[in-house]
């Protein structure tokens, strides 16, 4: 489904991606694991095209068409969902008006109708009642006020509704409590373990990995996959270190 | 009736205007004007918009007795110059309250002028001035409180803030305080600012398209403006052409 070549970027002109391959396909689940500053929330922004994250060589495609030829809003209604790792609070706006707007406006991208304001409302209150996030709190401007907890599960209720093909989440289980981090977990399953979809969990640590079992696991260092295996090798990057796994130069 | 000169830049009420413009209706006609009669509440609002190129004056003297209070709404959005000037005093414990947004593009100079008068005691106002600048427009507040002798507890405030849409727009924001009193609270601040990039790429990567994703940004910038509206049909009104100028705008 997404097939990254080569890929190399920058930021400001410092080179951050220097020659990244990945490949994703229908019915995978990935996992990025790797040290701080290793480039990994710069792949997620660059697929998503955040401006700033320049291109400078490689390629990326999404169900064979030219990711980077895609303005974000395009990417997002071609199927790709980005889970933010620090999401972005809009004053004045509400979740729900943010969701709907968001909603229609892929679905007219799409060639879909819009959905009414009783269908949209029904979804809503379906996705947020799996993630157990208080109805409420959609009413409220985006994440204004959330909690850290609240602000990611907040992010899983944008995907229940905008149901996509690949979701990229970034360290979606950093802040959250026991408690939420199982519901998270579930929801991730429930709404993307499917033979058509994909997903690239980037992540920290094993505990996420427990309720949302990745096929593959790969470590990204110094803006490159150093490493790539199976469910155990996150379990060994825990016990042993980044530096004994993929040596100390590339873990730097 | 006496021909006034025309005004220059160098009056201070008329430093950001458009002379060529105001040249083309000089001399303007007498103010409008409004007489709260004590203890009574007046709303009156104010929709600015001239059809492309032309100018646009509309000039109040609003009266508020004591214990009165006005609501005015004003929403400054048409013709080649477009100004509206509110002379306002109030008596004692009136109160004054001013909901203005100024919404620009093109070569547009949208203008709002006050001057209030506290002249006795223990009165208040608020006013609260929003613009949403593109292209060329120049877009101004010009805002004096004046605050007599004797006039102590006096509680004026004002918020004023801006967006520019573009590099080659201009806000102007210019509080004045004149205070003669010693036990008054003038609260006043303004800022000028730009659409947050980070809030649209999060909207464009929930698929929102970019014209929308602006749009609902402008909306949550000016909305408080019309708050205080009483009547909800003036409010919807109000609300819906300052939408359809926004979307104009794109
Ligand atoms: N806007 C920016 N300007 C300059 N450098 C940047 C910018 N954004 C990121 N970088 C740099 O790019 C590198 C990769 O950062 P990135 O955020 O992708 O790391 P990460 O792998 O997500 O780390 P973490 O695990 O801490 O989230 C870092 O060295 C960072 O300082
Ligand atoms: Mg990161």
């Amino acid at each position: 489904m997404l097939q990254i070549n080569n890929l190399t970027n920058a930021i400001d002109g410092k080179a951050i991606l220097k020659g990244l391959s990945l490949t994703l396909n229908a019915g995978e689940i990935h996992a990025i694991m790797g040290p701080n500053g290793a480039g990994k929330s710069t792949l997620a922004y660059t697929l998503g095209g955040r401006p700033g994250y320049e291109v400078t060589g490689g390629s990326a495609t999404f169900d064979g068409a030219n990711l980077f030829a895609m303005d974000p809003h395009e990417r997002a209604a071609a199927g790709l969902f980005l889970g933010f790792q620090y999401p972005v609070e809009i004053p004045g706006v509400s979740n729900l008006q943010f969701l709907r707007e968001s909603l229609n406006s892929q679905r007219r991208a799409r060639g879909e109708k819009d959905l009414t304001g009783g269908e949209f409302i029904k979804l809503a209150k379906e996705k947020a009642a799996l993630l157990g996030l208080d109805m409420e709190m959609l009413k409220r401007p985006v994440n204004v006020g959330f909690s850290g907890g609240e602000k990611k599960r907040n992010e899983m209720v944008q995907m229940g509704i905008l149901d996509p093909k690949v979701a990229i989440l970034d360290e979606t289980d950093s802040g959250l409590d026991i408690d939420a981090l199982k519901i998270v977990g579930a929801g991730i399953n429930a709404i993307m373990r499917k033979p058509d979809k994909a997903v690239l969990l980037i992540t920290h640590y094993q505990r996420l990995l427990d309720y949302v079992q990745p096929d593959f696991v790969h470590v990204l260092a110094g803006g490159r996959i150093v490493k790539s295996g199976g469910p155990e090798l996150a379990l060994e990057l825990e016990r042993e270190g980044y530096a004994d796994v993929v040596g100390t130069e590339l873990a730097a | 009736m006496i021909a006034l000169a025309l005004p220059t830049w160098r009056d201070e009420a008329w430093r950001y205007s458009d002379f060529d413009a105001l040249a083309r209706v000089w001399p303007v006609a007498a103010p409008t004007r409004v007489t709260v009669a004590s203890g009574e509440t007046t709303h009156r609002h104010l929709v600015q918009d001239a059809a492309d190129g032309a100018t646009a004056i509309h000039d109040y003297v609003i009266d508020i007795a004591d214990g009165a209070a006005c609501h005015f709404h004003v929403l400054n959005i048409g013709g080649a110059l477009g100004r509206v000037t509110l002379d306002v005093t109030l008596g004692e414990g009136a109160h004054f309250e001013l909901g203005g947004a100024i919404i620009g593009g093109g070569h547009q100079t949208l203008e709002i002028v006050t001057t209030l008068n506290h002249a006795l005691p223990n009165a208040t106002s608020q006013q609260t001035i929003r613009s949403i600048l593109a292209g060329h427009s120049t877009g101004s507040y010009l805002g004096k409180i004046a605050v007599a002798r004797g006039a102590q507890k006096t509680d004026a405030a004002q918020s004023v803030k801006a967006m520019l849409l573009d590099r080659t727009a201009t806000a102007n924001a210019k509080p004045e305080l004149e205070i003669y009193a010693d036990d008054v609270k003038c609260a006043h601040g303004a800022t000028v600012g730009e659409l947050d990039k980070a809030a649209l790429f999060y909207m464009a990567s929930r698929g929102m398209d970019p014209v929308t994703a602006r749009t609902l940004l402008l909306q949550s910038f000016i909305a408080g403006v019309f708050d205080s509206v009483a009547d909800e049909d003036v409010r919807a009104m109000l609300e819906t052409a300052a939408l359809a100028k926004l979307e104009a705008l794109s």
